[in-house]
């Protein structure tokens, strides 16, 4: 048992400045002093703590010292058997575990409504996806989680399959059956990977759904900056007993930088500290605020702000209530217009919105004032601007039609056309909504109608569409055609 | 001895009031209260530290965010007032005999108890029959109403605080869904003076221009309010302020008032040539 009152990096952070060493290393800011006006605007406490791996300090690519005592610390707070600190966002921490369980030309099963971080990694190591495709809410449009059932089809049709990726909980809070999914992938010898990034919490608050390492799972992603309290860009990747962690670590070093901020450790070791200690009353407090805040929302009329009542023991197997998703589209409204309605007109800024809903994140850093605000606004939002809710496109996922590899179609030769005469060709780029993230296509897959007139709806409301090579989405890059 | 209270009108301007002795000090659920006795004038209450009401200066506060409104409102007799606590808009709106129901919504109730023991000069109204206290957040308790009252009175504290939410305009937006047809709201509008309290006051005002079609500003003298220019919002969806008074008419009702008259009331709204420049920047 280790104590989770330490926070061992920290620590010796503090103890670095005390020794007031003199620094001919990098970087060449030397505590500041070098950059006025970036030391004026961050604070020289910060400034301070920039600094290089060194002997006291340890090195994040070969922890020897109080990397490895933070990272065994953690490990034990996630009750995992290894835990990695991440500096490159828990989209490095998704390609890392994609990149350690698959090999080029190896499949791995996953449902299509993942981050670009996992699709990426499928360009960065040539593994092949088998798409499950998620069930959709068809009230609230939006794609649900992986049920057993479809999992077990994929791993019947691909027993060669190496592992299985779980995106589990989902943006808007839906959980699909981790335990049993990790039952079915560990009978057939696959690994199960879980895209974690929105269920930090999970680990430290009461009454979550299960987590990954709790599930059986192998290896989980999870982004400390979320609900976690960390710094953007920090992230925790987590591993059970069955996986190498010392192999694991190479795969981490392909593409990790050797000079990981201390910014960026210190707040994990720190953040991971808190929770232990303190995650209970911490999620208490933001599931109280959640719960209030969607009783009154749904008390406005129009908008529903979903939870438990969702769960059908398949594709939604469980449901985070500490997230607050509300569908807009009864009112008339998309959920990126009422997004940014709320930023325009009230100086709120929520999570996303999207075709249907909007996600306004909660934290214990919330005041109860600010929840006020947040609910008051959307009411206004429906007397001001509400209308007969029809005419909206409520699809907010389109089954992909997959004709190559993202690797293949990523390297492909390819050839830029106008987005409407797209229709027929196989796409060679992302394009997404952004946040949430997650493509409308992704390399590899057929450019359909449908696909067309949703990215033009999507456009037309406002929402902020990425992933393209040219900027402003009026053309799309395709793969050159053998005639 | 020399026991001083002093409150920072900016950070580099400060205020201060020679103490007689502290009469009550505690914390709330929201906000550190506390009650002074001084010389020159009387006893005092600070929330947080800021100065909200002295017993020699509170009339001209409580009689021009409430006599205002009521006199230009043909028929009041449904009122909201959110805030005040101190019960000062309380004592001025209860000598209205025609007003037939005051909701009053404070978010602290400590802040009532205290004053009601402290503070007999405003706090002693609390007792009439047509008062009704909530004690919620205002921004919450207004989501709720619909085409219910005549006048609504924001006495709110500063726009940073509990009272945050009072400045916004999902607040206003529903104020002006909870106002009848000929509804008016006035509100505690900041001063012009200072540049960070002018710019919380043309924040204000933008916010509440767009969400009434009439919306005036008004002002007063408050010597121990930061620069001592105050100034209120006249938010309506009927009458105007002015063109819409009837002096002689309020007069008849013959209320006693230490501040407030006909004259002032239509000279209040002419403003300082600095002020009409800042709204209009907003408008």
């Amino acid at each position: 048992m280790f104590d989770q009152n330490r926070a061992p990096i920290f620590e010796a952070l503090q103890k670095f400045k005390e020794m007031r060493i003199v620094p001919f290393d990098v970087p060449g800011h030397k505590r500041g002093r070098g950059n006025e006006e970036l030391t004026r605007f961050l604070g020289k406490q910060c400034m301070d703590i920039d600094v290089n791996s060194m002997k006291p300090l340890d090195n994040l690519c070969h922890p020897v010292s109080v990397i490895k005592e933070a990272e065994e610390i953690a490990a034990e707070a996630f009750g995992a058997a290894h835990a990695f600190f991440m500096v490159g966002g828990t989209t490095s921490a998704v390609q890392s575990m994609i990149m350690y369980a698959c090999k080029s030309g190896e499949k791995i099963i996953m449902p299509r409504n993942v981050h670009r971080s996992a699709i990426n990694a499928l360009i960065l190591t040539g593994a092949v996806p088998v798409y499950v495709n998620p069930d959709v809410n068809s009230q609230l449009g939006i794609a649900l989680g992986m049920s057993p059932d479809q999992v077990e089809k994929a791993i019947e049709e691909n027993p060669d399959a190496k592992a299985v990726l779980v995106n589990n909980p989902t943006y808007y809070g839906i959980c699909s059956d981790l335990r049993r999914i990790t039952e079915l992938a560990h009978a057939k010898g696959m690994k199960v990977l879980v895209d974690e990034a929105h269920g930090t919490h999970f680990y430290f608050g009461s009454n979550f759904p299960v987590t990954a390492m709790a599930a059986g799972a192998d290896i989980a992603s999870v982004s400390m900056h979320k609900s976690g309290g960390s710094l953007t860009q920090s992230s925790f990747l987590l591993m059970g007993s069955n996986i190498n962690a010392d192999y694991m670590r190479q795969i981490i070093n392909l593409t990790q930088t050797t000079s990981a901020s201390y910014l960026l450790l210190s707040s994990l070791d720190i953040s991971r500290k808190r929770l232990a200690l303190n995650g209970r009353e911490i999620f208490a407090k933001t599931v109280e605020y959640a719960e209030y805040a969607r009783k009154e929302i749904n008390g406005i009329g129009g908008y529903y702000a979903y939870s438990r009542e969702l769960i059908n023991g398949g594709s939604i197997y469980d449901f985070d209530i500490s997230k607050l998703s509300v569908n807009t589209l009864p009112i008339g409204l998309a959920g990126i217009e009422v997004y940014d309605l709320l930023r325009d007109e009230y100086d709120i800024q929520i999570e996303f919105g999207d075709i249907g809903n909007i996600l306004a994140y909660l934290s214990v850093g919330d005041r109860r004032q600010d929840v006020e605000r947040l609910i008051s606004a959307l009411s206004e939002i429906k007397r001001r601007f509400g209308k007969t809710g029809t005419g909206m496109l409520t699809q907010e996922y389109i089954n992909p039609i997959v004709a190559d590899t993202p690797r293949k179609a990523f390297y492909a030769d390819k050839v830029s056309l106008p987005l409407e005469e797209t229709a027929g060709h196989i796409c060679t780029e992302f394009v997404m909504c952004y946040p949430p993230g997650i493509p409308i296509l992704a390399p590899g897959e057929l450019i359909t109608e449908d696909i067309i007139s949703y990215i033009r709806y999507a456009k037309e409301k406002g929402c902020s569409m990425t992933g393209t090579e040219d900027i402003n989405i009026e053309r799309l890059n395709v793969e050159r055609s053998n005639d | 001895m020399e026991l001083w209270f002093t409150e920072r009108h900016t950070p580099n301007v400060k205020f201060s009031i020679k103490v007689d002795r502290q009469i009550y000090s505690g914390n709330s659920e929201f906000q550190r209260i506390d009650v002074f006795d001084s010389k020159e004038f009387g006893r005092f209450l600070t929330l947080d530290g800021y100065m909200m009401l002295t017993e020699k200066d509170e009339f001209i506060y409580h009689e021009m965010i409430t006599h205002v409104p009521m006199a230009v409102h043909p028929n009041p007799k449904n009122v909201l007032v959110i805030g005040a606590g101190d019960g000062g808009v309380l004592r001025e709106l209860t000598r209205y005999p025609t007003v037939e129901n005051i909701d009053l919504v404070e978010i602290d109730e400590l802040v009532v108890e205290v004053c009601k023991q402290y503070l007999p000069t405003t706090a002693c109204r609390f007792d009439d029959p047509r008062l009704h206290i909530f004690y919620e957040d205002g921004v919450r308790f207004i989501r709720r109403c619909e085409d219910m009252y005549d006048i609504i009175i924001v006495d709110s504290t500063d726009p940073f605080g509990p009272g945050e939410g009072l400045f916004t305009k999902e607040f206003y937006g529903s104020c002006f869904k909870a106002l009848h047809d000929d509804g008016i709201m006035v509100n505690q509008h900041e001063s012009p003076f200072y540049a960070e309290d002018a710019l919380a006051m043309q924040r204000s005002h933008k916010r509440i221009v767009e969400s009434f079609p009439i919306s005036k500003v008004y002002q007063a003298h408050i010597p121990t309010y930061p620069s001592g220019h105050w100034l209120f919002g006249f938010a309506s969806k009927k009458y105007h302020p002015t063109n819409d008074y009837n002096g002689t008419k309020w007069s008849m009702l013959g209320l006693k008032t230490k501040y407030y008259n006909p004259r002032l009331h239509v000279g209040s709204f002419a403003l300082p040539n600095y002020v009409e420049e800042l709204l209009r920047d907003v408008e």
